[in-house]
């Protein structure tokens, strides 16, 4: 109120240059994200690539050769140490396929029912649900998967076929994995299907096509790319999954494709090895960092090429 | 050809088909496109078939998802039949299955909580104001928006890492540099005696960072997502007074998108409620029996402000932390803890939400454009 009785010209020089301070405290805002992913990449490489100080890094004590094609994990100091990534990848990819396996086909159905055959009214009860589902933290997926998938529904399912289930296995967390990225494909799938034009459904519908016709030939084929992008993104997920995977997958590091058996996931290596005890500097700690590069990379590189998909589904139709 | 229509009981009129075709109409599976096609045809009867066997898959894959949630929070409350009960939420964690419960997780979850929302909302919604209000597309701009969106791709434990390695070295370089009593002094504004404040390198706010970095893209994208709901007339109008940016954003912008940023902030910060993975890799503890500060009860937090300004630097454990060192106890009895503690964890969790619906609804009546 004070700046009433200045002249226009200095009320405007003095808010201007006000404001220019405000901008400036709102861009470090917004580049603390830029500076946050380069803290990640510099605190994985620093500990991983090349250790400044007495400290050793990772690979300059395990080559990377061995790290990316030894089939053995044993992570403890000393010569008995081995540290071949392949074991933890096996079990990564395994889950996060059986994840897949539940989420594709579920995420998708629900997407199409949900745009192509719900009421308006049933969708808004229905899309609740599924953030109620995906709101649910991991723990209690894992929770769900130890206590209740493998010994009321999975054990006696493969008993009567013969087969033995570990108490530990990755087949429930793969399966409790896949029922919390159902949500995120079933949005993502009816966001793009819902972009595809209505134009594409009535001329579909003009020629005589079925509701079957027109999801299944029509609008999905339009908006597969989007879709695709929608699956990458929730595998990617699925790799990055921690406290489900930790609860129900068990901590056997063994290079397998077995899902009846315990499995260790990159994820539950290093929340396994940071709850140990051994020293800070110790190589079986350094190796957290190797593993988190490797977790870093993979899901980066195919968020990027999901991303990519995307920007370019849109382009189609916008 | 026989009179029969393919779509059997539900022949219709030419004039219902025409309903039939429209798109998300609820009927059209009974009334299929093609139904004024009479003659019992094979291959027609065989194509609306599939069509509703495939709407009934779909229609399954969708309630499924319903059924698992039922079926889940029904396991969760029938393994919790045992130790659920009012003791379970005043007692702090123990060795004995009857005895432990989770009000170290409680009062830990809810520091971690508080100083997440602190750090997460001013610097969230700063970058949600930058990115939508002031910045122009330049190469910058664009860097720091693809950056944003894989930043919400990178799985929470990776940020544990990073808050391993930077915050928590951080914590302790501090703890040493200060080593509590010098930190009174700088704050002594309390009349109370305090011998020593420790610092623990494992603290509450070490653990507040990590979270914040979590959901750090998330809130900058529900707030970005309601400062884009707010119409651009509003900004046009105030500007056309005379109004500088600023002022603008400030008066008219921020206050016209409060409940959509507030929605979505409590929704995005309930979300670091759940999340275990990255406090645990900064070695939050995982059986202790210290509430933050030795605050247990909220009376406490007025009647010792000691203890008020220890809570923050104190070592801390947290509800989904407590869930899952509970589930993987070998000792049987552990599962109705882990359970009982799944429910107090989500019912904090249907409260949060439900306050944001609260301000949703409240705001969607009095808002309207």
């Amino acid at each position: 109120m004070t700046m009433g009785k200045l002249p226009a010209w200095a009320v405007q020089r003095v808010s201007r240059r006000h404001e220019k301070l405000i901008q400036a405290v709102l861009f470090l805002c917004a580049a603390l994200s830029v500076l946050t992913t380069g803290a990640i990449i510099l605190v994985l490489l620093g500990n991983a690539v090349y250790a400044p100080g007495a400290r050793n890094a990772f690979f300059e004590q395990v080559s990377l050769w061995e790290f990316l094609t030894g089939t053995h994990w044993k992570p403890v100091d000393g010569p008995a140490g081995r540290f071949g990534i392949i074991p933890l990848l096996s079990g990564t990819i395994m889950v996060a396929v059986i994840a897949s396996l539940v989420s594709v086909p579920a995420g998708l159905g629900a997407a199409i029912y949900m745009s192509e055959y719900a009421a308006p009214r049933e969708r808004e009860f229905l899309k609740p649900v599924l953030e109620i589902l995906a709101g649910i933290p991991s723990v209690v997926y894992g929770f769900f998967a130890l206590k209740f998938i493998t010994p009321w529904i999975l054990k006696p399912a493969l008993g009567l076929l013969g087969l033995e289930l570990g108490t530990f296995n990755a087949l429930s967390a793969g399966i409790v994995v896949g029922i919390m990225v159902t949500p995120l494909i079933a949005s993502l799938s009816e966001d793009v299907i819902r972009s595809v034009p209505r134009s594409l459904r009535e001329a579909a519908y003009a020629l005589g096509s079925t509701r079957f016709d027109v999801s299944v030939r029509v609008v999905v084929p339009a908006a597969l790319s989007g879709i695709l992008a929608a699956f990458l993104l929730a595998f990617s997920r699925a790799i990055g999954e921690t406290m489900a995977v930790v609860i129900a997958g068990g901590q056997q590091p063994i290079a397998t494709l077995n899902p009846l058996r315990g499995a260790q996931t990159m994820t539950s290596f290093m929340v396994h090895a940071s709850t140990g005890d051994s020293a800070a500097d110790s190589i079986s700690r350094m190796s957290i960092y190797a593993i988190g590069i490797a977790l870093f990379a993979i899901t980066l590189t195919i968020n990027l090429i999901s991303g990519w998909i995307l920007r370019r589904y849109r382009e189609v139709y916008q | 050809m026989s009179e029969q229509n393919p779509s059997g009981k539900t022949a219709r009129t030419n004039a219902g088909s025409i309903n039939g075709v429209s798109i998300n109409g609820e009927s059209a599976t009974r009334r299929p496109a093609v139904s004024f096609i009479s003659g019992g045809d094979r291959h027609i009867r065989s194509r609306l078939m599939l069509s509703r066997v495939f709407a009934w898959l779909c229609r399954f894959s969708t309630y499924a998802a319903l059924a698992v949630l039922v079926v889940l929070l029904a396991a969760i409350f029938y393994s919790s039949i045992g130790r659920l009960s009012p003791d379970f939420v005043t007692n702090t964690n123990s060795t004995s299955p009857l005895k432990a419960g989770i009000l170290a997780g409680l009062w830990g979850s809810f520091w971690l909580i508080l100083f997440t929302a602190m750090f997460s909302v001013p610097v969230g919604v700063g970058s949600a104001v930058y990115l939508e209000e002031i910045a122009k597309d330049s190469m910058l701009v664009r860097i720091i928006k693809v950056n944003l969106a894989n930043l919400a791709g990178v799985p929470s434990i990776v940020y544990g890492i990073l808050g391993y390695t930077v915050f928590r070295t951080s914590a302790a370089a501090i703890a040493t540099l200060f080593d509590g009593k010098h930190l009174i002094g700088v704050l002594g504004l309390f009349k109370v005696r305090l011998s020593k404040l420790p610092i623990y390198e494992d603290n509450i706010l070490v653990g507040a960072l990590t979270l914040t970095l979590v959901i750090l893209p998330t809130v900058i994208a529900a707030s970005q997502e309601a400062l884009r709901s707010v119409p651009s007339s509003i900004r046009v109008a105030s500007l056309a007074l005379g109004a500088t940016r600023w002022q603008t954003i400030w008066r008219q912008v921020i206050p016209a998108a409060l409940p959509g940023i507030s929605t979505g902030v409590i929704l995005s910060t309930s979300r670091a409620i759940g999340e275990a993975a990255p406090l645990i890799m900064l070695g939050a503890l995982t059986y202790t029996s210290m509430c933050p500060g030795g605050i247990e009860s909220p009376l406490e937090l007025l009647t010792k402000p000691a203890q008020l300004l220890q809570a923050p630097l104190d070592q801390f454990t947290a509800m989904p932390i407590e869930i899952y060192d509970w589930s993987k106890q070998p000792d049987a009895r552990f599962t109705s803890v882990a359970a009982s503690g799944i429910v107090v964890l989500l019912v904090v969790l249907l409260s949060i939400n439900s306050v944001a619906m609260v301000v949703r609804h409240f705001a969607s009546r009095r808002l309207k454009w």
